[in-house]
């Protein structure tokens, strides 16, 4: 019997096998119990209710998808109200994404959901932040460590950093998330895109420009996620392109404790519990205990020091 | 690498709502131009569908097309006891243009079936459906439907040019009485529709109506719909990424209570009341 538990700080994780916010909802029970999942994470709400983006929200690219739904949220009264009740029926833990476009709104959200029965929060520090141009807040050290020791001060519950892929300063921001107070870093979000109609000249998304996501940011989404694992003490939870035991593999040997999978989701809506499922006897058959044997076993010896700092095309 | 499919076992999946699963494909003939019918064989617990719901399928990556995001298609037809589902789709792009290369004996993966049918109210007797194109495959599984409620139905049947007109004997043998209109004839304009419309409500009344696509049709069923008090359903399409109620990818604007409020295609709909939904 291999033992598939993993460790985020505090928390102990069934499986490290999770969904990633925006591609999980309560609906997916019509296909499966939610309760084989190792957490439980909701799309990012926002403290007022918001619309979204124009449609088409989505379309397709080779081996990947772009969105730009944006953030349509009921708010958090719904939040407290419908989906929170939804989710106490399940032994797996439920983690909570938020966010807002300041540092002091994002705090007193953080504040308004350390609630029972949320066991973690996911703080979307990928969304613009209107103090800064609506540059993410995770596009910059400054901005990320201003923003994580506010989040930090509003709640004693796992505080989990979502990064974003579209900064040159990943280390850096990893580091200024962790200085701040983070329990864990997802890495990470979409990369920002776009995608042209060349028959119409249209831009193919209504709000123009969309997040990237799937296999192709894979190997984004995995250097990131090393880079962080070097570069902090704390738990990596990694997320892009997800589809395959191979990918999950990847990213606990490059150095992340639990995955998260959207986008695959949407192709195959049952990827979750096969990839738990798989995941076991891939280990069953290699003769691997528990997962900290996997995690951030990558052999990159002597070269890994040069390497990890460099944020360069080489 | 482990190619691993089943369910973990200590969490046994309680028998969903949705099944995700593999149908073989019986036959993928071209019925008229760019249409095809796909018939497939397809496991019993798929087929508890209803006239107006969808799967969502995994279109095949082949001959050269990569579609990446499942398609969502309208059941045409299903029958439950000869483990039978049927599509009738037309050949526009990635997906559809892979479906149509799957041959007898090959696997297509679906989901579902997904989102809310048509409602036939208990005291509804005279049904009218106006389906054009493609809509067609969303529509004609009501015919099936109004026969089990007891319902007379009209299908008024449009398309380009008399050649491109389907599944009129189909709904003929539903004992539908069948009126067809072409782009040709200059019998399928809105004024042309209106007036037999008009007629039918003079002469029988109308109970409710249906339709689904097109913008054109939709406005003039409003109009008709408001002037005499008669209720309607709309299959709406828009593009998506789940299928399931997730992703919010897939939202329409209706008009409701005096405010604009926006829902998912897949999960509140695909069917939306005609009063409601608003022109595209
Ligand atoms: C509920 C529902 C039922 C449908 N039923 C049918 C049916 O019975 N027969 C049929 O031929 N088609 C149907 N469609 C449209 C179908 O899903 C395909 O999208 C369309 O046929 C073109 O797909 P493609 O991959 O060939 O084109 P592409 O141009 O490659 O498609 C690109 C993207 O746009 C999306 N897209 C393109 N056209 C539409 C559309 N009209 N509606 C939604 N998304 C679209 C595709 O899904 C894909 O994500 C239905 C759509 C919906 C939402
Ligand atoms: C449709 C869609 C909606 C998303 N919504 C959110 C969101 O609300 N908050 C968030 O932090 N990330 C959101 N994401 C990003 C995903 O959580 C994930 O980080 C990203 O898609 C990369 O993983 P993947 O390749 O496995 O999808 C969304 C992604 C998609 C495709
Ligand atoms: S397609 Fe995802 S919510 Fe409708």
């Amino acid at each position: 019997m291999v033992n598939l538990t993993t460790r985020i700080g505090t928390m102990t994780l069934k499986n490290p096998i999770m969904p990633a916010s925006g591609t999980f909802s309560e609906e997916l029970a019509d296909v499966f119990d939610l309760d084989c999942l190792g957490a439980h994470v909701t799309k990012t709400i926002t403290r007022e209710i918001r619309g979204g983006n124009p449609t088409p929200r989505v379309c397709e690219v080779q081996a990947g998808m772009l969105n730009s739904i944006g953030i349509p949220s009921k708010g958090l009264e719904y939040f407290k109200t419908s989906i929170l009740p939804h989710y106490a029926d399940y032994e797996t833990p439920l983690v909570v994404s938020i966010s807002a476009n300041d540092a002091d709104s994002f705090a007193r959200l953080c504040a308004d959901v350390t609630l029972p029965g949320v066991a973690a929060i996911e703080v979307n520090i990928s969304c613009p932040n209107i103090e800064e141009d609506g540059k993410a807040f995770a596009m910059r050290p400054r901005t990320t460590g201003e923003v994580m020791t506010k989040l930090r001060a509003a709640t004693d519950l796992p505080l989990w950093a979502k990064l974003t892929p579209n900064t040159g300063e990943t280390v850096e921001v990893a580091q200024a998330a962790e200085e701040a107070g983070a329990d864990a870093l997802v890495v990470s979000n979409t990369l920002l895109a776009m995608a042209i109609d060349v028959r119409t000249r249209r831009p193919k998304l209504g709000n123009l420009m969309g997040g990237l996501s799937g296999p192709s940011i894979k190997p984004i989404a995995l250097r990131m996620t090393y880079q962080c694992a070097k570069a902090v003490n704390i738990p990596i939870i990694g997320c892009g392109g997800i589809s395959e035991v191979e990918d999950v593999l990847e990213f606990l040997i490059a150095g992340a404790s639990a995955v998260q999978v959207g986008t695959a989701t949407f192709i195959n809506p049952t990827v979750m519990p096969r990839l738990i499922d798989g995941l076991a006897a891939y280990m069953h058959h290699a003769g691997i205990a528990s997962i900290p044997d996997l995690v951030g076993s990558v052999r990159d010896e002597e070269a890994a020091d040069g390497v990890v700092f460099m944020e360069a095309a080489l | 690498m482990q190619n691993v499919t089943t369910l973990p076992a200590r969490n046994p999946a309680p028998a969903g709502r949705v099944v995700e699963g593999t149908a073989r494909v019986k036959s993928n003939d071209i019925v008229t131009g760019d249409y095809r019918l796909m018939v497939l064989d397809a496991p019993r617990e798929m087929l508890d569908c209803r006239a107006g719901q969808f799967f969502h399928l995994l279109c095949p990556v082949l001959g050269g097309f990569e579609p990446f995001l499942r398609r969502p298609m309208s059941i045409y037809g299903f029958d439950a006891e000869a483990g039978e589902l049927r599509f009738l789709y037309k050949v526009t792009g990635e997906g559809t243009g892979a479906l149509a290369l799957l041959r007898a004996g090959d696997d297509l993966n679906l989901l579902g079936p997904l989102g809310n049918g048509f409602t036939i109210r208990e005291d509804w007797r005279n049904l009218l459906l106006v389906a054009r194109g493609v809509g067609l495959a969303t529509l004609a599984p009501l015919a099936m439907a109004a026969r089990e409620a007891g319902c007379n139905l009209t299908a008024i049947c449009s398309a380009r040019a008399k050649n491109l007109l389907m599944s009129v004997e189909e709904f003929r043998a539903t004992g539908a009485e069948v009126i067809a209109v072409t782009d040709e004839d200059g019998t399928s304009s809105v004024e042309a529709l209106r007036e037999v419309i008009e007629g039918r409500i003079a002469e029988g009344g109308i109970d409710a109506m249906y339709t689904c696509g097109s913008n054109r049709i939709l406005t003039l069923l409003q109009d008709i719909g408001a002037r005499h008090g008669i209720p309607g359903e709309i299959a709406l399409e828009q593009q998506m990424a789940c299928g399931l109620g997730m992703c919010h990818c897939c939202v329409r604007s209706f008009r409701r209570g005096g405010a604009i409020v926006h829902e998912r295609v897949c999960r509140e709909g695909p069917v939306f009341s005609i009063q409601e939904a608003m022109g595209w």
